[in-house]
């Protein structure tokens, strides 16, 4: 870890200015994933700006009936709220399947959006990694690759957005909203949020420097039966080699997000018609133009079973 | 003292403390945090500087050159050292490569500099601005390519590691029914909690580690060795160790560097490897190819019967030879092992916790699964078909000193409920969860070794019991404070035992699962002793007197153990020629219930069991946790542990706990285990084996064989995770 300085930031204005006025500076929040990185130094900021004094860690009801989810609420009180549990099912059945007790205390809305992939020669700084050293090569196409993405990827980059919560925002059809630099206010949706590497795979977002996110709202709640269904190779504490969110609606309409094999959640709303009629055909066309390596291509049909076993369980 | 004639009736029959379920004397100071492990010895010496070590970028080559200008200016920083600028160290024992020094890179991430500084945080950033460059060579990385080329491995005798009896390819051409079957394990890891951690201090040309280490002796000797001094001048310290499993087992990188940063920062410096080096840096266990050929008569009997073991290490040294058990488990007339070892640039693979058998189950076990249902036949009967009589097979002069495999598998039957059992694979559905249940026999040998241990009266009808046996987390304390209250009847509380350090006598420290047998073993030697010695001092014979409640009766007359005094005494146990005419045992029957999710190949262990027959069981409470915890990590071993070889680095790449996945509580279910109330009077004077390895010696072929049951799907490769097998398994709709 190199050393740096530290503040902490009072309105999300002078938050969003001072970072963008470093270029070396970035933001803190729970810390769950920043400082590991730092101490690996895989990040190096030389200055901190800590959002935690920000009055942005509460949960409201908005006009239109969705809800505006403040950045700095926990991942276990975004999960255990009221409204969230009995409207948005997905969102909370995600966040409690990721991480542990302890992290996702601490674990923030918009530091959860934002944690770096889990790409193991990312974590190794004697590797090439494009995504941590631009220009350096990528040492995960060649090699160990099972856990890495099989649809969206790059010949620059190959690995996963590795979290669970954005994965149900993108089938909740969430709106981030953000705080520019200038001051001025951004929505983004979460379909257009997280990037594909293409040859460039330092850049996970399509944040700009210094832009803090202030809230992440949703719309009104989507009725039907809600899902978040994870597999990995332990029960738990585990990121997903494949996890599928959705709603069956009941009608039979079902809408669902993939995690664990691209570098955004992924999801293709062109196919979604198909699902009820024939979940097979849907699927090749959520994963059409996928390039899997040898070691990962289990991922493509694991998401297809995944989905099968969901649409069995809310037949039967 | 020595044990040379098997045991007869003695005090621990009647035991009073030894055999009782004793919650661990060391408890409360663990769960409130007073008992330091090695890095956080804060007191024991002053001014402790933090040292970080670097690991080598590369598997195989040399370092060109070093450039540590920027870390010495750096903020805090009191000394660096580099392995370019240092002659390379000697090797102890089990060290296979040097620990440091020189410009030879033997394996990833070997240690090859050491930044201290005043602070930890000073020491990390300062060793991040070293600058290596290497010229990098090619490297022997893929096991699986190279293993058809290894050579036989060298049996102790350094002879070819080759065993037949009978006339194997014969009787395997004639038999009825047969198996051939093929099964990989790979390199796994330790990955106990505690990293290799230790303190080192000079005195002038005496140097103190206190350290983390399972073998105080050896580890003493072995430093001697790799610094060029007497042994004499060295101790060792390591009261607390947060697990080892045999990667602690001999001395390691932060051992040796922490002593060379000492001397020249001339102050007492502190090491712990950050957990992304423990893996490449240290020692692991080696992946193996086994295969196994079994024929038999329709009757089940087993005729013939090849087991052959590949494993490869770095300079060809020893293996991982699974094919340990299969001498002793199974009758069969014709009988072929093989062991064969290839040369290996990947880091050092050692012991870890069961070295051999712990895989060798999990060809072996599985492999007998496949004949029971090759011959229709339930898979303990044909177990139960294939006992050996009362000596190993082929060695009609080594008899089995105590052997109840046909009782555990019965027992285990009963209490399971085994017999609703589906032989037929895939027949049983719960939901979307397919459910099967499998078996499988256990086998780990019991060696006792020389163990000494001190023993002092305080005066006040206190004892104190000093050795340098460890206490790894298995329990060590309680059972040797047992065996001292029970040798000279006193009451547990006014035992005090005092471990792991190399200035007290030397114990047979804690491996090969000898260290429950042997340390209480040598303990109750001394307190014979002390009990002689104490007859001496009241004018009485220690042998005859009756030691209970703090009192002794002795001449028709009444004794307090204080009246005493203080007294001390070294003592120990040596066991005897007569030991080799016998196998001295620990037997398993292991069961599991397994389901797994038909749409996606998810599995989870529903329920587990484990029957046990290890002798006399010292502390009930104590050995069931080595149990439930060795069942713990043979569900990692059969279901998600590999350290993944990246073949053109030559290196693990998954290596911190995120990429190397061991079992979690929710993977865990009931487990349940059982010990039957067998004595074993060849073992020792207390009649009592280990279990700590026998836990680990089948359970994940249990596991394994219920997946089969489930499915009816059969993976071979380890570990079994889902993406082997999903796809072969019908899809329920
Ligand atoms: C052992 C372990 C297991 C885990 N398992 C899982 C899992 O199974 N599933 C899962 O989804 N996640 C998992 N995680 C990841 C965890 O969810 C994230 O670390 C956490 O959500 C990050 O939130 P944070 O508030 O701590 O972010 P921080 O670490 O503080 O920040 C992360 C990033 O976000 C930026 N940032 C923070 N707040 C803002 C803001 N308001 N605006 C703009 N940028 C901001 C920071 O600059 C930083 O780059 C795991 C983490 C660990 C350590
Ligand atoms: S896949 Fe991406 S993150 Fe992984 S090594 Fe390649 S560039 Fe780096």
């Amino acid at each position: 870890m190199r050393s740096f300085s530290y503040e902490r930031a009072q309105t999300p204005e002078q938050a969003a200015a001072t970072v963008a006025g470093k270029p070396g500076a970035k933001f803190l929040a729970g810390g769950t994933n920043l400082l590991d990185l730092m101490k690996l130094e895989i990040e190096s900021p030389t200055h901190l700006v800590d959002v935690q004094d920000l009055d942005l860690d509460r949960i409201e009801e908005t006009d239109d009936g969705g809800v505006r989810i403040g950045a700095l609420v926990s991942n276990t009180a975004l999960a255990a709220h009221r409204k969230i549990r009995t409207d948005y099912g997905v969102l909370t059945r995600a966040i409690v399947a990721g991480a542990s007790g302890q992290l996702r205390n601490k674990a923030t809305t918009a530091g959860n959006l934002l944690q770096r992939t889990r790409c193991p020669y990312f974590y190794d700084s004697n590797m090439a990694c494009n995504k941590r050293k631009p220009g350096s090569g990528c040492a995960a196409i060649a090699g160990f690759s099972r856990q890495l993405g099989v649809i969206g990827t790059s010949d620059s980059c190959i690995a996963t957005y590795p979290g669970d919560m954005a994965v149900a925002l993108r089938v909740l059809d969430a709106t981030i909203e953000t705080v520019t630099p200038d001051g001025a206010k951004r929505s983004i949706a979460i379909a257009d949020f997280h990037r594909l590497p293409g040859s460039s795979p330092e850049r996970d977002n399509v944040l700009e420097h210094g832009e803090l996110i202030t809230h992440v709202t949703l719309p009104k709640p989507i009725e039907g039966r809600h899902f978040y269904y994870k597999i990995r190779d332990r029960a738990s504490y585990a990121f997903a080699l494949v996890s599928a969110a959705g709603i069956i609606a009941p009608n039979g309409a079902t809408r669902v997000a993939f995690g664990g094999v691209a570098p955004k959640p992924w999801r293709v709303e062109a196919a979604e018609e198909a699902i009820s009629k024939d979940r097979k055909a849907a699927t090749a066309q959520i994963f059409s133009g996928a390039r899997p390596t040898e070691e990962n291509a289990f991922k493509i049909s694991l998401a297809d079973r995944a989905l099968a076993a969901v649409i069995a369980e809310a037949r039967s | 003292m020595e044990f040379n004639a098997p045991a007869g009736r003695n005090l621990f029959d009647a035991s009073k403390v030894v055999g009782k379920s004793t919650p661990r004397i060391d408890g409360p100071l663990k769960t409130t945090g007073q008992a330091p492990y090695a890095y956080e010895r804060h007191d024991v010496v002053a001014n402790q500087a933090y040292g970080y070590i670097v690991g080598s970028a590369i598997a195989k080559g040399r370092i060109s050159a070093m450039d540590a200008e920027a870390a010495r200016a750096a903020p805090g920083v009191i000394a660096v050292i580099l392995a370019t600028e240092t002659k390379p160290v000697g090797k102890g024992m089990s060290n296979y490569a040097p620990l440091f020094g020189g410009s030879d890179i033997a394996h990833y991430h070997q240690a090859i500099a050491c930044v201290v500084a005043e602070t930890f945080e000073q020491a990390r950033s300062a060793a991040a601005l070293i600058r290596t460059s290497y010229d990098r060579s090619a490297g022997r990385f893929d096991f699986p390519k190279l293993a058809p080329e290894a050579p036989l491995a060298k049996d102790e005798e350094g002879k070819p590691d080759r065993q037949t009896v009978g006339d194997f390819d014969s009787a395997f051409a004639a038999a009825e029914v047969k198996i051939d079957a093929t099964y990989t394990t790979p390199d796994e890891s330790h990955a106990m909690m505690e990293p290799h951690a230790t303190i080192a201090a000079w005195d002038g040309d005496k140097l103190t580690l206190w350290t983390s280490n399972q073998m105080i002796n050896w580890g003493k000797e072995s430093m001697g060795k790799i610094l060029g001094m007497d042994p004499k001048n060295i101790r060792l310290d390591s009261p607390y160790i947060g697990g080892g499993f045999g990667g602690k087992l001999f001395i390691r990188a932060d051992a040796v560097v922490a002593a060379l940063a000492a001397k020249q920062a001339k102050r007492p410096v502190k090491i712990a490897l950050q957990r992304p080096l423990m893996a490449n840096n240290t020692t692991h266990r080696h992946a193996t190819i086994q295969r196994l050929r079994i024929g038999a008569g329709r009757d089940g009997r087993i005729t013939a019967l090849a087991h052959e073991n590949w494993s490869g290490n770095i300079n060809g040294k020893e293996g991982e030879n699974g094919t340990l058990q299969t001498p002793v488990l199974y009758a069969g007339a014709n009988r072929l092992i093989a062991n064969y070892i290839a040369t290996l640039d990947l880091p050092e693979g050692n012991a870890m916790r069961a070295p051999g058998e712990a895989v060798g189950h999990l060809a072996l076990e599985v492999a007998m699964d496949e004949l029971a249902e090759k011959l229709g036949m339930d898979p303990i009967e044909l177990r139960i078909r294939n006992e050996p009589k009362s000596t190993v097979p082929g060695k009609p002069e080594k008899r089995f000193s105590d052997r109840n495999l046909v009782r555990c598998l019965r027992e285990g039957s009963t209490r399971f409920g085994w017999d609703r059992r589906k032989a037929k694979p895939g027949s049983v559905r719960d939901g979307q969860w397919l459910v099967g249940m499998g078996v499988a026999a256990g086998y780990r040998a019991a060696p006792a070794n020389k163990s000494a241990a001190r023993v002092r009266l305080d005066g006040n009808g206190g004892v104190i019991v000093e050795t340098d046996m460890t206490d790894i987390g298995t329990g060590s304390y309680t059972i040797i404070a047992q065996t001292a209250a029970e040798t000279l009847g006193v009451p547990l509380e006014k035992v005090k035992v005092t471990l792991g350090d190399s200035d007290h006598p030397a114990a047979a420290g804690s491996g090969g699962q000898w260290g429950a047998a042997s340390s209480t073993a040598g303990v109750y030697a001394a307190c014979v002793t002390l009990r002689q010695k104490i007859g001496q001092t009241l004018g009485f014979d220690g042998d005859k007197a009756e030691f209970a409640g703090g009192k002794i009766k002795a001449n028709g007359k009444s004794f307090d153990l204080a009246e005493a005094g203080k007294l001390s005494v070294d003592g120990g146990i040596e066991f005897g020629k007569f030991k080799d005419d016998y196998d001295v045992g620990t037997y398993a029957a292991h069961f599991a219930e397994v389901a797994v999710n038909a749409y996606t190949g998810e599995a989870r262990i529903r329920r587990m069991l484990a029957v046990c027959d290890a002798g006399r069981i010292l502390n009930p409470l104590s050995a069931r946790s080595q149990v439930i915890g060795a069942m713990v990590m043979a569900a990692g071993a059969a279901m998600m542990e590999e350290l993944v070889v990246d073949t053109r680095f030559g290196f693990f790449v998954n290596h911190d706990l995120a990429g190397y996945e061991v079992p979690v509580h929710a993977d865990i279910p009931a487990q349940d285990v059982v010990f039957l109330d067998t004595l074993d009077p060849i073992i020792s004077p207390l009649k009592a084996k280990g279990v700590g390895e026998l836990g680990i010696c089948g359970v994940g072929a249990a596991i394994a064989n219920a997946m089969y049951n489930a499915t009816g799907v059969r993976v071979r490769e380890y570990p079994i995770t889902l993406d082997k097998y999903f796809e072969r398994m019908p899809m329920l709709t």
